[in-house]
């Protein structure tokens, strides 16, 4: 059955790969699945999923780690084990391959599998050689890999366009680029310097062949960056008797909480987010989550912080087994415990406030605001989470006087008498009128073109004070005759202290 | 309203039988919790607030002789506060005080207690300025002394601004009743508004006797304005500056 996987892309779907099927069909990587299905109409399409991919060979490399101490991934479908000093344990290289094919094919996977003494030889033999090609140390590897393509450097496709026409097709012309062989060294050093100046500018080694090539050779390193398993720390409690009541539950809770501190304080790590995973009888798991503003090492706040949580539980007909997940966690350091045991004495420090405010009011209610790049007044103030760094900023002018409290959206006032200069002598706001006394402005903020309509109106801002003494700040929203629209109108966006 | 201009009597400023009778800035014992009542129009509330916060926080690292105070300053908010007030804006801060404030959104005045109590515990906030707009169910008299209990416990100091709200019963300290009052010309423009003036009303206190105040704040340090004559004082008059015109023609007053 033909099958391909598909990718949407700007100029509609696109194959990603194809199975062998498919691939007869004509079906090829990079080609739209019309052209594929007006080759062969029975194209089965389905879409691919690179980051399920990308998760799955994760785990492969870890549990390819059988063969290998170390292993690394290799993007989009390849897999790299370092098994030095390992191979005599399965009965030899050969043996080793064998065992690697089997395995993979009790899994329902297909591979490829070579052995190199480098990385890149390894690729080169596994992509382009005989499946299960062995390269020892003590062969000479441009004699044995001199007639793969030079695709097998692993190369970016764009150089490998250059190459193709330079009329480099092979690695074996890539080392010896004149023909002359090893006869006329001095010919050689100069053609192959030649190549270098090429490639001068491209320190990427997959833009440079040059470099591929020794990494390949072994004569200069290459660094890999392996795959590490790192187990979420957790902890869970099966209980011999079913929980119906929340008092037992919050014993069990609170032992989990000091298990699950223990565990992290092995690692020397504290909890960013907790997840409580409670498994009735009956099947139904019931999950609680909390986040945490720091990493937190506590169990008494852990606690707290559940408590709360926990009051909408529906035990049924009672909860077997609790189990408390750390899926996010930070390093923390050892610290000195008992200086502040007595909270209640001393208060609570500013993480666990905030962890308090945060899981009651939700993460939107507790922010703090930060200064931003921008002259309107409601942009140019964001709020961000309140333990988070404060991003840099450029200082603001000290000229420009600002109120100490913005409206959540500018109210519209209505004037009813306005002085000859421009601004209102009388107006209404919230039902009220007003007379201004003092003015100062104007202070004009043009709107800012590269992100708003060309329509977008300027404004003239002034700051007033009435009559009784209250200082505004308000502003007309264009000018007459700018063609923006028709008679201005005065909004109030800001209270003076 | 005309501004109501206190000249203490001589007699209560040399008897010290009753220590600070009268409330001034920069006391240095000052309550942990005042309330302060506002009209939601006027960032007034907000302001005292502020200013009282900063002037009680000068006075006590005077006293405690430690270096610059850098601890966060929560804020607290209820959404009625919120859509009547506005929200604080930064750069109207006090430079000091930009990067240390955190901001809470409370959607009900319960939430707005439960914050403001739970920031009163917290030992690292320097203070905190909560807003409740109206009378709400919640802020009986028991949850107002809850508030000054644990305030008073923690060491935290709490201003709480009541906007548009009646002054029912509360266990604050101080209970203020703040309106906006008109501030003095500055110096070089004198059409334009001034430094921040509140005319405030202290109605309520446990050490101090009540009083009525025209308070200013010019975002160095809260001070009393005590006439509005000393502002001409301070502003040079050119008008004044003139020598007086005896002797001299009135020709010559009138040439151009």
């Amino acid at each position: 059955m033909p099958t391909a996987l598909i990718l949407e892309t700007a100029h509609g779907p696109r194959i990603t790969a194809a199975n062998d099927a498919g691939a007869a069909a004509g079906a090829r990587a990079g080609m739209l699945l019309a052209d594929a299905r007006a080759l062969c109409p029975e194209l089965t399409a389905v879409p691919a999923d690179p980051a399920g991919d990308l998760a799955l060979l994760e785990k492969l490399a870890l549990w390819a780690q059988r063969w290998g101490l170390w292993s690394a991934m290799d993007p989009p479908d390849g897999l790299l084990v370092d098994i030095t000093g390992a191979a005599h344990l399965f009965g030899g290289e050969e043996a080793l391959l064998a065992d690697v094919g089997r395995a993979f094919a009790a899994q329902g996977f297909t591979a490829r599998a070579s052995l190199g003494p480098t990385a890149g030889s390894a690729w080169a033999l596994s992509h382009f050689g005989r499946s299960g090609a062995i390269l020892t140390a003590d062969d000479d590897p441009l004699r044995l890999l001199g007639d793969l393509p030079v695709a097998a450097l692993r190369l970016d496709a764009d150089v490998l366009t250059v190459l193709r026409r330079l009329g480099i097709k092979r690695l074996g012309e890539l080392a010896g680029v004149t023909g002359a062989g090893d006869d006329d060294a001095a010919r050689e050093a100069a053609a192959r310097d030649a190549l270098r100046r090429r490639f001068r500018n491209h320190r990427s080694p997959a833009a440079n062949p040059l470099l591929r090539l020794d990494q390949m050779l072994g004569r200069v390193p290459e660094p890999l960056l392996p795959v590490i398993a790192r187990p979420m720390p957790m902890v869970q409690r099966r209980l011999a008797e079913p929980l119906r009541h929340r008092a037992l539950l919050d014993r069990v809770v609170e032992d989990l909480a000091g298990d699950m501190v223990r565990a992290l304080e092995a690692r020397g790590e504290g909890a960013r987010r907790l997840e409580l995973a409670l498994w009735r009888v009956d099947g139904e798991v019931l999950t609680r989550r909390i986040e945490l503003a720091a990493a937190t090492r506590e169990s008494g706040h852990i606690m707290r912080l559940f408590a709360s949580r926990l009051d909408d539980v529906d035990a049924g007909f009672g909860i077997e087994t609790v189990q408390l997940r750390a899926s996010w966690s930070e390093p923390l350091a050892l610290a000195q415990a008992d200086l502040d045991a007595a909270a209640e004495h001393h208060g609570t420090a500013l993480a666990a406030c905030i962890d308090r405010l945060t899981v009651r009011l939700g993460p939107k209610a507790v922010t703090r605001p930060v200064a931003r790049a921008s002259h309107l007044p409601e942009r140019a103030q964001a709020w961000q989470p309140p333990l988070d760094p404060v991003p840099a900023q450029q200082g603001a002018f000290a000229f420009h006087s600002r109120p100490l409290k913005l409206l959540e959206r500018p109210e519209p006032i209505a004037v009813l008498y306005a002085s000859p200069d421009g601004f209102p002598q009388r107006f209404r706001w919230r039902g009220t009128v007003r007379e201004v006394v003092r003015v100062e402005g104007p202070e004009r903020i043009a709107p800012e073109w590269w992100r708003e309509r060309s329509t977008a109106r300027l404004r003239d801002y002034y700051r007033i004070e009435d009559a009784a003494g209250a200082r505004y700040w308000i502003y007309r929203r264009g000018i007459a005759g700018d063609g923006r629209g028709g008679v201005p109108d005065w909004f109030l966006q800001g209270l003076y202290a | 309203m005309p501004p109501m201009s206190f000249r203490p009597s001589p007699a209560r400023v040399l008897s010290r039988s009753l220590p600070e009778a009268r409330w001034r800035p920069g006391l240095p014992a000052q309550p942990f919790h005042s309330e302060i009542f506002a009209p939601a129009t006027e960032a007034s509330g907000a302001g005292l607030a502020l200013a009282l916060a900063r002037d009680a926080l000068a006075a006590a690292g005077a006293a405690g002789g430690e270096g610059e105070d850098t601890r966060q300053v929560l804020w607290v908010q209820d959404r009625k506060a919120i859509q009547r007030g506005g929200r604080p804006c930064l750069a109207g801060f006090p430079p000091a005080w930009r990067h240390r404030l955190i901001h809470v959104a409370a959607a009900t005045p319960e939430d707005a207690l439960f914050a403001i109590e739970e920031g009163v515990r917290c030992r690292d906030l320097a203070c905190v300025i909560g807003e409740i707009a109206g009378n709400p169910r919640a802020l009986s008299f028991t949850a107002s002394r809850r508030l000054s209990l644990a305030a008073e416990r923690h060491g935290v100091r709490l201003w709480l601004v009541r906007l548009d709200a009646e002054a029912d019963l509360s266990s604050a300290r101080m209970r203020w009743r703040v309106g906006a009052a008109p501030s003095p010309p500055p110096r070089w423009n004198p059409a334009a508004p001034g430094t921040a003036t509140w005319h405030a009303e202290l109605f309520r206190a446990r050490a101090h006797a009540p009083g009525e105040w025209m308070l200013s704040d010019d975002n160095t340090a809260l001070a009393i304005r005590r006439d509005p004559e000393d502002d001409h004082a301070a502003t040079p008059d050119p008008v004044r500056l003139a020598r007086a015109t005896f002797g001299r023609s009135l020709a010559a007053r009138a040439r151009p």
